[in-house]
């Protein structure tokens, strides 16, 4: 019997991707608090990790050979227009203290994904030795 | 990689503040710097950010920033009457530069901040780099 990385890690890289996509975009947004007309943009995470949880987007395979290939949900993750609290002259939509709590948030969140699949590795690891 | 773009998004918005901080600095500094007639006055100077698109990676989500250029205040001179002081024309006056002193300081909280901010955020992604690298260890 194979162990299945696919199986037994499941989501988790998935969205530690996602999480590391959406760092550099909210480091972009924090980038040009201060950049004239810049519009801040984020991913809306529930949406695409329910994509990319429920229906499994992936290749065809018609001969047992073929390989399946990674979901595309992660990959095309849509990035939406962040609505502001308040407007401003210049037409920029940052808010630094809205974009610091989320890159925080953001980085727990990937820490700790980062956390759960090191746990799945040391039960892969302790299952291999059987000790 | 996409935590590899955060060095260079935050790098870019690093160096951009240090520019405007730097604008600031020789602002507050030629405050009080007189002049004989209007062009050869000191001009309060501002720097003007742009978002750039960092598409060496090919991921149209990062976007860093770049100082598009320096622009110098169109301000009125003041004028003062000195007529002691050598560089005062034939009417003995002097002409001021019109450098807002308190424009200048909240300018500068302001830069440092961002700064701050920007270098809290490369901390982060490193940190996050990292214990990506102690993965499965």
């Amino acid at each position: 019997m194979a162990i299945s990385f696919d199986k037994a890690l499941g989501n988790l890289p998935g969205n530690l991707t996602l999480y590391g996509k959406r760092s550099s975009l909210l480091a972009s947004n924090m980038a040009n608090a201060d950049t004239p007309g810049f519009k801040a943009r984020d991913i809306d995470f529930r949406s695409v990790l329910a994509k990319a949880g429920g229906e499994q987007i992936s290749l065809k395979t018609t001969q047992g050979s073929h390989l399946g290939g990674a979901s595309s949900a992660v990959s095309e993750a849509a990035k939406l227009y962040r609505i502001p609290n308040q407007p401003s002259i210049d037409g920029n939509t940052v808010d630094t203290q809205v974009e610091t709590a989320e890159f925080t948030k953001n980085s727990i969140n990937y820490q700790s994904t980062l956390t759960f699949l090191n746990g799945k590795f040391k039960g892969l690891r302790l299952a291999i030795k059987g000790e | 990689m996409s935590l590899l773009d955060v060095f260079d998004i935050a790098g870019s918005a690093m160096s951009a503040q240090s520019v405007r901080l730097n604008v600031t600095s020789s602002n507050l500094a030629n405050a009080q710097s007189v002049g004989g007639d209007e062009d050869s006055t000191y001009r309060a100077r501002n720097p003007v950010f742009s978002a750039v698109m960092q598409s060496l990676r090919g991921n149209a989500a990062s976007v860093g920033v770049k100082v598009d250029g320096i622009y110098e205040s169109q301000a009125k001179l003041e004028q003062q009457y000195q007529p002691n002081n050598p560089l005062a024309n034939e009417e003995g006056y002097v002409f001021l530069p019109n450098v807002n002193m308190v424009d200048e300081m909240a300018n500068m909280i302001s830069a440092s901040r961002s700064y701050q901010s920007n270098v809290e955020v490369l901390n982060t992604s490193k940190q996050m780099m990292l214990a990506t690298l102690r993965m499965g260890q």
